[in-house]
């Protein structure tokens, strides 16, 4: 058992490869996994084929879009430690703004993208500044509340179309030569892997950075980290905006391929399973979250033609994976050690959030 | 530096913990506040370095009230807490620990190597501990660490939260060795302690603090040699 344990250490051994890797080899790497994953929509094997559904939507949705919102949302938990159970309502709220500006404005695509980021941040910021002072399950139970407030004000709201929602939501104009159609899935999906990779990008490099340093205190012990001089309701309120964003991301992009929203679309189910695939992929590890996110998404369309008891099938693999690895696939390094690769926060005063 | 304290009262929901103390603790001095558990002593210590809103009273930091001033903002002043319970942040190792002690000093990365070279100077066992995750320390190494790390700050006033709690004997008289040491370089120490014989033995001034009052104030000597003070915190007030 225990020479199974460490053979299946995928973690440690990734990490050893990467970090005793020269430079060049880690660019080709990285250019080599990036180009797989766009080249993806084109894959036809039998054995990751989703009968019942159509495999290049399946990669926009759902594996394309919980990987970007599990990302975003390992931020938020996995970084600086806050439970936040009401996630689906940044998403809902870009989505929304895309669906309201697209239909009763002549604003294309990219032009309602940052509003529709702007829109989540800012709900991010009003729900953060007074819930904040939470901790623990009082936030997760505040943040539950608000995901399913916005739920139900969209549902009750006739101007936005009630619980019948909103249709002819306008598809993003061309980009180069890929026209965005609701018959062709892949440009969406380059897209939303676009953003997912300037994302990741982004989030990386403030990980190393001071505020990644001082989500890492706030995670450990908020008191003491006020103690070091850490404005902690400054950054928590930052790792909850950011998050956020890249929910917001994902709703703009995903109003505009599926065309037509209803507010039960945006249901709690949501939340949690975006949530799932942050804990069960390994919280706080951004390559973990996305494999988590890949594997839930995926298998539930994978199974498909078990029909009805596939949820049931999902759920027990769900329980047996965590007992087997309860960290996570793809748990954060264990740190007992120094890692040298963390150690530039002092160097740079880069990235610092003011 | 000096540290005052002018009627502070600090509550717990309904429950008032603190009830109008005054304490001052003079630049350069050790000042110690002993008393019994749920004497409020840690809630003191917590109420001065932010972490807890004050009801009503003052905390006056070199003539400056700081009573309304978020945490963070104090550490900044100078004014640093080694934390009950050795809060060192476990998943670190004990280098970012004290790194983390320079989190907001402007010149941090001037002052990096010289004060890392004090503290292992004063807690050689850090320096071998460098590399290794906060929380695979012993008790008394995490404690060195604690008061490493608030160091690292560069405090004028040191707040230190039962630093011999849980410790083995020679490790308590070794800490207490170290906070003396810390004292001559001078750091203003205020130090909280259920060890009243080390406490009183080490500071200049003590007070001993009873269900939220100070009812004893006294240079630590006299109070060492108090009858009332020996029977109830020394342990031999019977003889």
């Amino acid at each position: 058992m225990a020479n199974l344990k460490s053979s299946l250490n995928l973690r440690d051994k990734g990490a050893e490869y990467w970090e005793r890797s020269p430079k060049w080899r880690r660019v080709a790497l990285a250019i080599f996994f990036i180009a797989i994953c766009y080249a993806l929509p084109f894959l036809n094997n039998p054995l990751v084929n989703t009968p019942g559904s159509d495999f290049q939507s399946v990669l926009f949705y759902p594996v394309g879009m919980y990987v970007l919102m599990a990302i975003g949302l390992n931020i938020v938990v996995g970084k600086s430690g806050l439970l936040d159970l009401g996630y689906v309502a940044f998403f809902a709220i870009g989505a929304y703004t895309m669906a309201i500006l697209g239909t009763k404005t002549s604003l294309n695509f990219w032009e309602i993208l940052p509003i529709g980021v702007g829109l989540a941040m800012l709900s991010g910021v009003l729900l953060g500044t007074p819930t904040l002072r939470l901790r623990g399950d009082y936030l997760a139970i505040v943040t539950l509340g608000f995901g399913e407030i916005v739920r139900i004000f969209a549902v009750n709201t006739d101007a936005i179309g009630g619980s019948r929602g909103i249709a002819g939501i306008p598809t993003p104009p061309d980009v180069f030569n890929a026209k965005f159609t609701i018959l062709d899935p892949k440009p969406y999906y380059w897209m939303l892997l676009t953003f997912t990779l300037l994302i990741i990008w982004m989030v990386r490099r403030m990980a190393a950075r001071r505020p990644g340093r001082a989500w890492d205190a706030i995670r450990q012990d908020d008191d003491v980290a006020q103690l070091m001089g850490i404005n902690t309701r400054k950054y928590k309120v930052w790792a909850f905006v950011l998050g956020a964003a890249v929910a917001g991301v994902g709703g703009v992009v995903y109003a505009s391929q599926i065309l037509s929203i209803v507010p039960d679309q945006f249901n709690l189910n949501i939340s949690i399973l975006i949530l799932a695939c942050v804990v069960f992929g390994g919280i706080g590890n951004v390559w973990g979250v996305i494999l988590g996110a890949v594997l839930l998404a995926f298998t539930p369309e994978r199974i498909r033609f078990l029909s009805q008891p596939r949820i049931l099938v999902f759920g027990i693999a769900l329980v047996v994976m965590m007992n087997l690895r309860p960290d996570g696939i793809l748990p954060k390094k264990k740190r007992e050690h120094f890692d040298p690769d963390w150690h530039t926060v002092e160097e740079s005063g880069e990235g610092e959030i003011k | 530096m000096r540290l005052e304290i002018k009627d502070l009262h600090v509550h717990y929901g309904k429950i008032e913990a603190i009830k109008g103390v005054s304490i001052v603790v003079n630049e350069g001095e050790i000042v110690t506040l002993i008393g019994a558990n749920g004497a409020g002593k840690t809630t003191m210590l917590k109420t001065i370095s932010g972490l807890r809103p004050v009801t009503s009273g003052q905390i006056l930091f070199n003539g400056e009230d700081i009573s309304k001033m978020p945490a963070f903002k104090r550490a900044d002043l100078g004014l640093s807490q080694a934390p009950e319970g050795r809060g060192i942040f476990v998943g670190m190792t004990v280098l970012e620990n004290l790194e983390m002690g320079k989190y907001n000093r402007k010149d941090r990365k001037k002052e990096m190597a010289e004060d890392l070279e004090k503290v292992y100077h004063l807690f050689p066992r850090l320096k071998e501990r460098a590399f290794q995750a906060g929380g695979t320390l012993s008790g008394g190494e995490q404690q060195m660490l604690a008061i490493g790390r608030a160091l690292m700050s560069r405090p004028k006033v040191l707040l230190l939260d039962e630093p011999s709690m849980g410790l083995a004997p020679l490790m308590i008289q070794n800490i207490f060795n170290i906070i003396t040491e810390i004292n001559k370089t001078g750091v203003t120490i205020l130090l909280v302690e259920q060890n009243a014989q080390q406490a009183l033995q080490r500071a200049h001034r003590a007070y001993v603090l009873e269900v939220g009052n100070v009812v004893k104030e006294a240079k630590a000597s006299d109070l060492l040699n108090d009858p009332a003070v020996r029977a109830a915190y020394l342990g031999t007030g019977a003889h």
